[in-house]
């Protein structure tokens, strides 16, 4: 499954390269892409885990940057 | 943004005063320094608590924290203050250069339709375009964006399509001409029925190509993300070593000279400056192409466009229109009209492509009742009744067949004999029109230092050398079979290693040869779904000339690219060893590190100009 979040309010550039390695060391997250300049992340993984990937990729932007809003 | 402005004044009249004041008694200025300090520095050192309780000790906030901290520590108060304060002034400026790229970036990509107008039973209802179903009607009021692509079925108008064509000239539509999504209706209302769902239509497919474009990074893109992640922890231990090391193995020296070296050193540690700009001026320069009707699939294409030695057209559909036209008519004691037409009549049952090429040159309605007889020899020409007359049309053959002498002309196309009643009247030469912009297309090649442009062809020897003379293309292969090409193009690109080969096709049966080139570029891709998927790179409209257009943005994105590169480098080494050496001080660095950055950022916005 592939889906794109917008995350608001990223405002640090090397914060959204931090974050994308991080994420893309999930266990089961086949590709993630995080495009600083439109804030949009592209997160592609397993489907039965997806919502559990998501979720730790949201912990992931939290510890990085505290105030990003993740959305559809 | 205003409470970030408002703090930097507030800290700055502090800052001064403590400046200012003429006090013996030290706790009071340092009371304002320190009040200065925490009004501009309460969020860095906010987030730098926050960020080393969850690991992360390369933390920009944490480096800027400990080099300030350090800083009061030593007793260099204005320094401290002066640092945080300007390191504030800058990430603010930070901040609105990369507000304003974002906004300019949406702008140009704001093709997205946010609306339909679907009839429903004499009504319109305004639906999400993603609602639409193909087969349906929709309405268009002029002034609005087309929402999805369809074929016209009522109305008159004029569409602008520089969204996606960069062309500034309305295109005519009118019932049955196709509009495509993401155009702008202008002048009249139109009803369209929907042929593609939103997720196939044409602005869904370029927005996602140039969104995508940013996952296939440039080489430069590669190195920055590389050189980011030893960079801030090079700098950081750097800057330990050069704390302790020379107190400790050299004599006489004092520790906290060395320390605010070191400090400095912190300061400059984040490569944020290259970190924006190199990846803006790859995607400013993609999305400034696509406004210019160049689509191209990633940065690493824009970088080896930039390259570009060898440009190798496939002919018919590149360079030519594609659509075989009557280019010349040799009358012979008959007026051109009654050649056309005679010969319009006698191939009017044929089903051979020259049949409508000669249909279309005489322009009016055939009456077919006036044709009777009608014989089709293959690889020969026709022979039919026409009006009572015996037309033979075809070729040499066929003529020293007949025994009817005709006169031979080198023609750079097919050529079509007429004889009526057994004598020779003439010929009409049938060829593909070369399109007017592409001589342009090869000068505008040369002069940006190509230095090799090629043509290939299926066409005979002789059209094929004379179409390669009018464009001043310097080498031709004709006669090719579509599998030669491939063989071709990897001959040509033996010969010219150095530099990139471009092919230049139309997409449509030449996939192997777009694929096996450096970059593949596609013609006429608007609307044509097999030409954007085989291509690097994709022109939205029928112009060769745009692969100059192409060239030059590669190479302005790249050069703004490099130019920052060298910039940034420059300037936080020269600072770092200065720094060591105690030339340069806080200030320095302070610009090192935020100054840069703005200044490449705004660099890097010009790449999204649009060229045309």
């Amino acid at each position: 499954m592939k889906k794109t979040y917008l995350l608001k309010n990223l405002n640090c550039a090397h914060c959204a390269a931090k974050i994308q390695d991080a994420i893309g060391k999930i266990e089961g997250v086949k590709e993630v892409q995080i495009n600083f300049m439109t804030t949009k992340m592209i997160l592609e993984a397993d489907s039965k885990e997806y919502d559990e990937i998501l979720e730790k990729a949201k912990k992931i932007i939290k510890k990085y940057e505290p105030k990003v809003i993740v959305s559809l | 943004m205003k409470l970030r402005i408002t703090r930097i004044l507030l800290s700055a009249a502090l800052f001064a005063a403590a400046m200012l004041i003429k006090t013996d008694n030290e706790i009071i200025t340092l009371i304002f320094y320190i009040a200065a300090y925490l009004i501009i520095g309460y969020d860095v050192i906010f987030n730098a608590v926050r960020n080393i309780s969850s690991g992360q000790i390369f933390d920009e906030n944490f480096l800027m924290l400990i080099a300030t901290i350090g800083a009061f520590g030593i007793k260099e108060y204005p320094e401290a203050v002066a640092v945080m304060l300007f390191y504030q002034i800058g990430e603010t400026f930070q901040i609105y250069a990369v507000n304003k790229s974002r906004r300019s970036i949406a702008e140009l990509m704001d093709i997205r339709p946010d609306y339909a107008n679907l009839i429903q039973d004499d009504k319109t209802v305004k639906i999400s375009p993603d609602k639409v179903n193909p087969g349906e009607l929709i309405f268009i009021k002029p002034g609005e964006r087309i929402p999805l692509d369809g074929i016209t079925v009522k109305g008159v108008s004029t569409i602008d399509t520089s969204a996606l064509t960069g062309e500034s000239l309305p295109r005519e539509i009118q019932a049955g001409s196709e509009v495509l999504s993401g155009c702008i209706n202008i002048s009249g209302a139109l009803t369209v029925k929907v042929t593609k769902a939103f997720t196939e239509s044409t602005v869904s497919k370029v927005l996602e190509l140039v969104e995508n474009a940013a996952n296939k990074k440039s080489t430069a893109e590669n190195f920055i993300t590389k050189f980011a992640r030893f960079y801030t922890p090079a700098v950081v231990v750097s800057a330990v070593l050069l704390a302790v090391i020379p107190t400790l193995f050299i004599k006489d020296q004092i520790f906290s000279v060395w320390l605010s070296r070191a400090l400095t050193f912190l300061v400059v540690s984040c490569p944020c400056a290259l970190v924006i700009s190199v990846p803006l001026a790859f995607f400013g320069g993609i999305g400034g192409a696509s406004r210019s009707g160049v689509l191209v699939k990633g940065g690493n294409y824009l970088e080896a466009l930039s390259k570009t030695k060898t440009v190798v057209f496939d002919k018919t559909g590149t360079l030519t229109k594609g659509v075989f036209e009557v280019s010349e008519i040799h009358a012979e004691g008959i007026s051109k009209e009654d050649l056309i037409k005679a010969a319009a009549y006698a191939e009017s049952f044929s089903a051979h492509p020259i049949s409508s090429s000669l249909k279309k040159a005489y322009g009016k309605e055939i009456n077919t009742s006036l044709v009777s007889d009608t014989e089709e020899i293959a690889g020969y020409g026709v022979r039919a009744v026409v009006e009572g007359k015996n037309v033979i049309a075809g070729n040499m053959k066929l003529f020293e067949r007949e025994g009817i002498k005709a006169k031979d002309i080198a023609a750079n196309g097919t050529c079509v004999h007429v004889a009526i009643d057994g004598i020779y009247m003439g010929s009409i030469v049938i060829s593909d029109r070369i399109k007017d912009d592409s001589i342009d297309a090869v000068q505008k090649l040369k002069a940006l230092g190509v230095k090799k442009t090629v043509m290939l062809t299926g066409d005979n020897e002789a059209a094929a050398k004379s179409a390669a003379d009018k464009m001043a293309i310097e080498e031709y292969h004709a006669q090719l079979l579509p599998a030669d090409k491939v063989k071709i193009l990897e001959e040509i690109m033996d010969k010219n290693p150095d530099g990139k080969t471009v092919f230049v096709g139309d997409g449509i049966n030449d996939a192997p040869v777009l694929a096996r080139a450096d970059i593949g570029i596609a013609m006429g891709g608007l609307g044509s779904d097999a030409a954007i998927e085989a291509a690097d790179v994709v022109i939205m409209t029928d112009e060769p000339s745009k692969i100059a257009t192409a060239i030059r943005l590669a190479r302005r994105t790249v050069n703004i690219a490099n130019q920052n590169i060298v910039f940034a480098l420059t300037v936080k080494i020269g600072v770092l060893i200065l720094s060591a050496a105690g030339v340069a001080t806080m200030w320095e660095a302070v610009f090192a590190d935020v100054g840069v950055a703005v200044i490449a950022i705004i660099n890097s916005l010009r790449a999204l100009k649009i060229i045309i």
